[in-house]
């Protein structure tokens, strides 16, 4: 682990310390999970020797750090690499395997906007209810009710129950609730992303006073851009491990690069998902630069299993460089279907979709009944920075949305 | 600030009484909703505290007062039942309601912290309630039938508290493992049933013929009941045996029952 100069000495009372905390979860292997009581019975008594074996799944692995009070630490890492574990422990949701968490002050969290709203109570019931559930006194909800009320701006239906609430407004009012909480140590897992542009702004503006106030900030979050304007410190955590304490432009150029490591990784079937009965053997591009408008080609090879039976389907998605999902191609759709018996060759075109230009990357699926092959990042290509369009224009006019469309306008 | 220090889980932690009495707003709160969820859009609302244990109370009266003609000691059999129906319901009803309340509330468990033997135990007010409800109701009779049940009404609140520790701790216990084994929500109902009938709340004991009576003598719900009808319609005193039972096995159930959910409480974000 790598830890900035700066902030390895000098520390004051820490608001948060982790020492060596994992937390492992138990997977049973020769069973399908026991959820009746008499199942469990029959299992020991026709088996009375045999211990139930277990895989242990290391979510978390001796973790250890600490943070000042008045930090804002951005906490970031691909899927599965324990960031939500991670808040579950600090926020006491689940209980650590091994190691000590020590927390000054109570610790808010907002996990998921909404947890303990129900929907047939009013806003203004639900505001004390999901207040109290938050560790808030009710005379300090009564003090700053009016402020939630304001945020969320859901003045009007206040006595209204919340089932009847829009679905932005909903989630705009269990929001303010959490935010406006006094706890000492917030904890937050991605709930920034909700709502219009203006609420998000509005809230981010909110996280970032909760820092200047003293009190100390967690944040869960996929989107760098967050993670630069809210935090002073971030954290990088890769399967489980903190790889990386310190400045955030640290540990978020990590995060980037272990995009390229993973591909490498993936590149020897052994480590990728799947049950392995059947694996790709190469993904390449037809064209690894592209103009935006051009067909997109992925040409694959997939091994021999003479002894699967029946015939196999190939899915293939295409994400951004923020591993948002563009399109999900699956071969069912087109009605191709391969074979087991014999080495198998193919290629799959894109056609009359944009691309923005950028960096996109491919990852291919091969099932059956589940998952045979998961090849995560099999391929990647670059989208040039021209426009498909007769006229050019400002940036501006072609900034926002994910994907470029092909699209005329006429005069009446 | 003194740090608090989460480690793994030990092998047998105690209840956190501090920090369950710090946070008796959650328990107000869940307890609140409940009771204003209960009867929301309902027609007649409130009314349905009234009627449900008159109505099964009257049904008994007919049932086994009338068509079985069972002895009650002398008491009205309107009367007789609906005191034991008002101290079973307080036991079944906390037992029934917290068994499941766990499950129900998944969410909250798997996204928030709070000490989560405050679900359960939330089920107590609106139990509680209609306990109340019920016993003006009761009262009412009372004079209307002009039975006085004498001093010992004063041993009423022991019994009572007694009927809510035998329920809670079963509820803590029994919400516990349907987190992890759902078989409970169906066996529990059954269970219920069985003991309505296994313990005498319809029909007194005097009723039960003498070689069966030992069997009837072994179910501590019976000893609770028989102190019950001491304090709430002046029948004779059960045997102090019973009495310091009763006080003993509440006790038990409620330690057990809350080390039950202790032991298993830190795991259930994980499996439920």
């Amino acid at each position: 682990m790598q830890i900035d100069q700066d902030r390895g000495e000098s520390m004051r009372d820490p608001a948060l310390a982790l020492q060596h905390v994992s937390k492992s979860y138990r997977i049973a292997r020769n069973r399908g999970g026991t959820n009746r009581a008499t199942d469990a019975v029959i299992g020991r008594l026709r088996h009375p020797l045999r211990r139930t074996e277990y895989e242990d799944f290391d979510a978390l692995n001796d973790v250890s750090f600490a943070i000042e009070p008045g930090q804002a630490v951005g906490i970031v890492g691909r899927n599965g690499a324990g960031k939500s574990t991670l808040l579950k422990l600090i926020t006491r949701i689940t209980a650590p395997s091994t190691g000590q968490i020590d927390l000054r002050g109570r610790v808010g969290s907002l996990l998921e906007v909404g947890t303990g709203f129900h929907p047939e109570l009013t806003g203004r019931e639900n505001i004390f209810l999901n207040g109290a559930l938050l560790g808030m006194k009710r005379s300090e909800i009564r003090r700053r009710f009016d402020e939630i009320v304001e945020f969320s701006g859901a003045q009007q239906f206040l006595d209204t129950p919340v089932k009847r609430y829009s679905s932005g407004m909903y989630v705009r009012l269990a929001f303010s609730v959490a935010a406006h909480l006094e706890t000492e140590i917030l904890a937050i897992d991605e709930v920034l992303a909700v709502g219009d542009a203006e609420f998000q702004a509005k809230s981010l503006a909110l996280m970032r006073d909760v820092a200047q106030q003293g009190r100390t900030v967690l944040y869960v979050s996929h989107q760098a851009q967050t993670v630069t304007t809210l935090c002073t410190a971030a954290l990088y955590l890769d399967c489980g491990r903190l790889a990386f304490y310190g400045s955030v432009e640290g540990a978020l150029s990590q995060y980037r690069d272990s995009f390229e490591a993973f591909r490498e990784r993936q590149l020897d079937p052994a480590t990728r998902a799947g049950t392995g009965e059947l694996r790709f053997e190469s993904a390449t591009m037809g064209d690894t630069t592209i103009e935006p408008a051009d067909d997109k080609v992925v040409e694959f090879t997939i091994g021999a299993n003479p002894g699967l039976h029946g015939q196999y389907f190939v899915s293939c998605h295409l994400n951004d460089a923020n591993g948002v999902m563009i399109a999900q191609c699956d071969s069912r759709l087109v009605g191709a279907w391969f074979d087991p018996g014999a080495p198998a060759r193919g290629a799959l075109s894109i056609k009359d979709l944009w691309l923005k230009p950028g960096r996109y990357s491919v990852d291919l699926f091969l099932c059956k009944f589940g998952v045979l092959d998961a090849w995560e990042g099999a391929a990647a290509f670059q989208v040039l920075p021209t426009l498909p369009y007769p006229q050019i224009a400002d940036g501006e006019a072609a900034r926002k949305g994910i994907v470029l469309a092909d699209f005329s306008y006429e005069r009446w | 600030m003194e740090p608090r220090i989460i480690r793994p889980p030990g092998r047998l932690d105690f209840p956190p009484v501090r920090e369950l009495w710090d946070s008796w707003e959650v328990l107000y709160q869940f307890g609140r909703r409940d009771v204003l969820l209960r009867y929301r859009q309902t027609a007649i609302g409130v009314l349905w505290v009234v009627i449900q244990p008159l109505v099964a109370a009257g049904v008994f009266a007919i049932v086994f007062g009338q068509v079985a003609q069972l002895p009650t000691g002398g008491t009205p059999y309107l009367l007789f039942s609906l005191s034991g129906l008002l101290i079973w319901n307080v036991f079944s009803g906390i037992l029934t309601r917290s068994s499941g309340s766990l499950v129900a509330n998944q969410g909250l468990v798997s996204k928030v912290y709070f000490p989560r033997a405050l679900i359960p135990l939330s089920t107590l007010l609106a139990v509680l309630l209609d306990f109340a409800v019920g016993s003006v109701l009761f009262v009412v009779l009372l004079f209307a039938y002009q039975v006085n049940p004498g001093w010992a009404i004063l041993t009423l609140p022991l019994w009572l508290v007694a009927g809510v520790a035998l329920g809670s701790g079963l509820g803590l216990a029994a919400s516990a493992i349907t987190v992890k084994y759902r078989d409970v929500s169906y066996a529990l109902p059954w269970i219920i049933q069985i003991l309505l009938y296994a313990t005498p709340i319809a029909y007194s004991l005097e009723a039960v013929p003498k070689d069966l009576l030992w069997l009837f003598n072994l179910n501590p719900l019976t000893w609770l009941l028989e102190g019950w009808r001491w304090a709430t319609l002046g029948q004779p005193a059960p045997p102090p045996w019973m009495m310091l039972g009763t006080a003993v096995v509440s006790i038990l159930v409620l330690a057990g029952g809350s080390l039950v959910f202790q032991k298993m409480e830190r795991g259930f974000a994980d499996v439920i």
